[in-house]
């Protein structure tokens, strides 16, 4: 069993009056894939977004609990969001390259950060593009503009643009559910691939999806993480009856 | 009366409506452009007013609409834009930015001669800027202000909530992303903004009657020193503007071409904003285009 990078105690979170999670404990190892699944407004997205801070744009939720980065409390005074969400990446529903060339929509956060080395950005476009399984489609319009590609090349050059920052950690939200079959299945190819590399951790509606990558799968219900297994298990033989039920498609 | 005929009244009102509000459009476009453009000349455009007699022109008057129209941007387009950013990425729903909000909906509905004779008490007297180009840019600033902030926060508006965070998930600080993301996504609108709004402060005559004041000395086109009286550029001495000009020959033009002047400048006017708009659409659709598709 290798090391836990990320750890959530008792995480509860209210929107207003509401209370969306009802104090979740999931841990995550390094590297590998984990899948979240469960029905409409299980919470599942919401989890998600607790783990880089991405709640904090909405106005009224709050957030008891603690979650832990390598030993690092997100949510304490002291933390740094900009700097989380540099080593917790995050790729959304819908795929949202910045309306600029896609060799500029990949080097973007190094280029804020400062990088100027050409070399050195040609290197790491190149690299995070291959990695995201979309460089061979791409490499011979790399100053063209993101938006003229398809979803699923977008959605892709959005993953690069993630590996670009070097994350520890990359979240996925839905990745696909906006895509068609065949985009779908090269962003899971991308994914099995990545994952020697990276903690992925994917929320999907999609059930075979989560059985053909996840390492683990983990199933939310009502604001409440109801089990968490390796997807063998979850799928064969859970511990549940709930999650028995979910996954033979009894509700949800 | 079944449906269908009514369908076929209501279809027929607002045709007629709208053919109306075409119609009256294009017969002033047209009187204006009839009776002016045969006055146009490269001498008319470019000769000084003069006061009694006749075959003056409009030189100095279109050219100082021009540099108060620049000051205007230059010293009203960075306030509206930290105001729009503020209020549309900042501020919460409070009763502060409530407040704002209205300040800024009354100070656009106001008269611009209520502009005018505030600034006239305020930049003029009060302050001493006399009547000067800078009097005249203040008060086209307040005039102009509220439109170009409500502009820029309505092209704020059209980028998608994921583009912000797409830019917040890569690690990028908040002002990062307005400023690296939000804002280069959104400059064609917000130029298609700044440009209409121009076409607007270069037709304003009423804020400027008592600002920038309604004599045009002739100015020395050699002469680029800011501090001489006679400098095209001198911020201090009074300067009429086109739209200024017109009203003033109209009211109490004695010099026996006032009527054909006054067309002719009208006309120039007209066709300025005209450009200006297509300029906007132009340029706008141009920037998109090449900040977005291949």
């Amino acid at each position: 069993m290798s090391e836990e990078i990320l750890t959530t105690q008792d995480l509860h979170l209210y929107y207003g009056e509401k209370e969306a999670l009802k104090g979740i404990n999931l841990n995550f190892t390094d590297k590998g894939i984990t899948a979240l699944i469960g029905p409409s407004g299980c919470g599942k997205s919401t989890y998600l977004r607790t783990l880089n801070r991405m709640n904090d744009l909405i106005p009224n939720v709050t957030i008891t609990g603690t979650i832990k980065f390598k030993g690092q409390n997100l949510y304490a005074p002291s933390a740094d969001t900009v700097q989380i969400r540099k080593e917790i990446g995050m790729v959304f529903q819908q795929p949202n390259p910045f309306p600029f060339s896609i060799y500029d929509n990949v080097i973007y956060g190094l280029r804020i950060a400062g990088e100027k080395d050409k070399e050195k950005l040609d290197a790491v476009v190149e690299k995070s593009l291959r990695q995201a399984a979309v460089w061979d489609e791409v490499k011979d319009h790399l100053h063209e503009s993101a938006l003229a590609l398809s979803g699923g090349q977008q959605q892709r050059v959005c993953i690069a643009r993630v590996l670009a920052v070097s994350p520890e950690i990359i979240l996925l939200d839905e990745p696909t559910s906006a895509l068609d079959p065949v985009s779908s299945s090269q962003i899971e190819a991308t994914l099995l691939n990545l994952r020697h590399d990276y903690t992925i951790i994917i929320v999907t509606h999609n059930l075979q999806q989560a059985s053909r990558i996840a390492d683990r799968t983990a199933f939310f219900m009502n604001g409440e993480l109801i089990e968490v297994d390796q997807t063998k298990n979850i799928f064969m033989n859970p511990a549940q009856k709930q999650t028995e039920d979910y996954i033979s498609g009894r509700f949800g | 009366m079944n449906s269908k005929t009514q369908n076929k009244i209501a279809i027929g009102t607002l045709y007629g409506v709208a053919g109306l509000v075409v119609l009256i459009l294009l017969a002033l476009l047209g009187y204006i452009l009839v009776s002016g453009l045969p006055q146009l000349s490269w001498h008319f455009l470019t000769a000084p007013a003069k006061a009694f007699l006749k075959g003056g022109g409009v030189g100095v008057q279109l050219y100082n609409s021009f540099y108060l129209l620049i000051l205007a941007m230059l010293i009203s387009f960075p306030i509206a834009l930290g105001a729009a950013i503020y209020l549309y990425e900042y501020a919460r729903d409070n009763w502060v930015t409530t407040t704002i909000r209205t300040a800024i909906e009354i100070l656009s509905s106001l008269p611009s001669v209520v502009v005018g004779l505030f600034g006239f008490l305020f930049f003029v007297v009060k302050l001493r800027l006399g009547f000067s180009i800078l009097s005249g840019a203040f008060a086209l600033t307040f005039f102009n202000l509220p439109l170009l902030t409500r502009s820029i926060e309505d092209s704020l508006r059209t980028i998608d909530l994921s583009q912000r965070e797409g830019g917040l998930a890569l690690g990028l600080s908040r002002w990062e992303t307005i400023t690296r993301v939000i804002l280069p996504a959104a400059v064609p609108s917000i130029l298609t903004g700044v440009i209409l709004s121009a076409g607007r402060v270069f037709g304003e005559a009423a804020a400027l009657i008592y600002t920038a004041g309604q004599s045009a000395p002739a100015l020395d086109f050699t002469d680029w020193n800011p501090f001489n009286i006679s400098s095209p550029l001198n911020p201090m001495r009074p300067a009429e503007t086109l739209a200024v000009h017109i009203w003033k020959i109209n009211s109490e033009g004695i010099m026996p071409d006032a009527k054909a002047i006054s067309s002719g400048s009208s006309a120039v006017l007209v066709l300025a904003i005209l450009l200006f708009n297509f300029a906007a659409r132009y340029l706008g659709k141009r920037l998109y285009k090449r900040l977005t598709s291949a």
